[in-house]
């Protein structure tokens, strides 16, 4: 009996725990959600307004009616597919060279370029691309968004790849398969997740990259984080479009990282993530 | 971690065509993209260093030797911002690290709803920083944000947080540390999921408490990760751009004003280019220091 009610004591400390762990990142995503659903009023009322009493999409609306969303969700979503098909299509290779050839190396390089800081390339990139007349092009900021990407790629991929036993690689060896073929046919398609994984970490640090885009691109070309930037400084205390702003932009990473979840454990345990 | 480590053997029949070389081919091209998108601007940066390098002057820069590092030294701003980044790095590494701790503690032990909860926590680290920034801003607001409303639920005075000179620096790191503790919680459970239990059973047998066998045995343990961690930490906290560009710009005045921001005030607000490479190489070598620094530590620190 004792045992019994200790056991739940200490579930209940347990949970209540959990919950203090748990309280910040809950309340921000609530709060952000809540600020973008209700009206004016409500956002400005003092004290304010934690349960509200009506909600209301017209932040929302505001948002599309006041801006060109779309047309830098379609900056982004370039910029994010051509810097990550780029990345995989160099990196994925190399990461798969590095393992076989062990040339480790070269794992230096990619540390360098995690260890440097964005703003360093960001100065003579921006006058390199202002003297090739590549600056305010689409061209410029994929070739930006390479330096999160391809460090990345190669990195996750090297560990998928150690992962994957020579034996099997040696069987299709022997039947006459060349070393480009049995990447191909042997090691690529038994380290998909890793692509998978590496290929949408690349895509959602280049969508959430600020700095790049604020240099290199012109009002037309501006992506989504860029724009709402911008839109803060005239929109100062109209919170709610600011907070559906703000939630739209950042809604597709998290879904994307739900869909990854599994996998960026993984990852990480491989080395170092971000750019 | 390497099983599959050694090299592949070369059977006699596969010696045809590209042999051995075709890892090199594979590799070449990423190397030398990342050396043109890396090595190029670093040894461009350098040059520009020693020059008078300025946005649309006509003709080549002069060349004016270590005068740019030498008015570095003199400027008043860079030396206040270097004590300040460290400041904020400081917090930036100790708050995720120790809380990210914990809960990959809390999140090893199995319970119902692990699995989303662990997904859940780890969100900050994936949203969008600008997104982020927006909304601890609103929290923050001294009159209407939600943070002193909470505060004021138990007592406790309304704050100036990013809006004053003295607490804007530890506020930003605060935001700093809510995102970057799933990091380290993360990187932290990796380590723990690959412990071996032996050194468990034996502290069992021993009596040791739960809070003992924590202290002297899982920590221990899993103090390479902790390193792990605490190093790209480091690296992330001291490169700091986002939030604080985008909640408080360095301000108010330059209380916030890290490196980084620094640095991107004098290359694209100013446009002191050759100044701004003088500082970037700075910056650099501070970073390569800390870097190197942190994992001689860990090699002598790591599996004692």
């Amino acid at each position: 009996m004792a045992v019994t009610a200790r056991r739940l004591g200490s579930r209940v400390a347990f949970a209540g725990f959990l919950f203090l762990l748990m309280a910040p990142t809950l309340f921000f995503f609530y709060w952000m959600i809540s600020l973008s659903l209700k009206t004016d009023v409500d956002n400005l009322a003092n004290p304010p307004v934690l349960i509200p009493h009506s909600l209301t999409l017209k932040n929302y609306v505001y948002v599309f009616q006041s801006s060109p969303l779309p047309r830098f969700a379609v900056n982004s979503i370039v910029v994010g597919v051509g810097s990550t098909a780029l990345a995989l299509l160099l990196g994925v290779p190399a990461g798969y060279g590095i393992a076989r050839s062990r040339r480790y190396g070269l794992a230096l390089l990619i540390l360098v370029a995690r260890i440097t800081p964005a703003l360093s390339y960001l100065i003579p990139w921006f006058l390199l691309f202002q003297q090739l007349g590549l600056s305010n092009t689409y061209y410029a900021l994929i070739i930006s968004h390479l330096i999160i990407g391809l460090p990345l790629v190669m990195w996750i991929m090297m560990g998928f790849f150690e992962g994957v036993h020579p034996d099997l690689e040696d069987a299709a060896l022997i039947d006459g398969c060349s070393r480009f073929g049995s990447f191909l046919r042997v090691a690529l398609p038994l380290t998909r997740p890793g692509i998978v994984v590496s290929g949408i970490l690349a895509f959602i640090f280049s969508w959430n990259n600020l700095i790049f885009a604020v240099v290199l691109a012109g009002p037309r070309l501006q992506t989504l984080p860029v724009a709402v930037f911008n839109v803060m400084s005239f929109e100062q205390i109209n919170w709610g479009p600011l907070a559906a702003a703000a939630l739209l932009i950042t809604a597709p990473v998290l879904l994307l990282t739900l869909l990854v979840q599994r996998h960026i454990v993984a990852s990480l345990a491989a080395g170092g993530l971000k750019g | 971690m390497a099983v599959g480590a050694r090299t592949l053997p070369s059977p006699r029949r596969a010696r045809r065509g590209l042999g051995r070389h075709v890892y090199t081919l594979m590799i070449l091209p990423a190397v030398v993209t990342i050396l043109l998108i890396i090595a190029y601007p670093l040894v461009y940066t350098l040059w520009m260093a020693v020059h008078e390098y300025s946005m649309g002057a006509a003709g080549p820069p002069p060349f004016i030797g270590l005068a740019n590092y030498r008015q570095l030294l003199a400027n008043q701003r860079f030396l206040e911002a270097i004590p300040r980044t460290f400041l904020f790095t400081a917090i930036g590494v100790l708050g995720p690290t120790v809380l990210g701790t914990v809960a990959a503690l809390v999140f090893a032990r199995p319970f119902p709803g692990r699995g989303l909860l662990r997904t859940v926590f780890s969100l900050p680290m994936m949203a969008t920083p600008v997104s982020v920034a927006l909304i601890w801003q609103m929290m923050f607001h001294p009159q209407l944000g939600i943070l002193n409303y909470l505060l004021s639920l138990v007592g406790i005075g309304p704050q100036p947080w990013i809006f004053s000179r003295t607490s804007a620096l530890p506020s930003l790191a605060l935001v700093e540390t809510w995102q970057w503790t799933p990091f380290v919680m993360l990187i932290v459970l990796g380590g723990l999921a690959a412990l071996p239990t032996e050194p468990y059973e034996a502290a069992r047998i021993d009596g040791a408490s739960r809070w003992q066998v924590i202290r002297y045995v899982t920590i221990p343990l899993v103090w390479p990760y902790i390193m792990v961690a605490i190093i790209l930490r480091a690296i992330d906290a001291l490169k700091t751009f986002d939030i604080i560009y985008v909640m408080t710009q360095g301000g108010p005045g330059t209380a916030s004003e890290t490196l980084n921001i620094f640095l991107y005030l004098q290359a694209f607000a100013f446009f002191n280019i050759g100044f701004a490479s003088a500082v970037v190489v700075v910056y650099f070598l501070i970073l390569m220091v800390m870097s190197v620094g942190l994992m001689i530590t860990r090699q002598k620190t790591s599996w004692q």
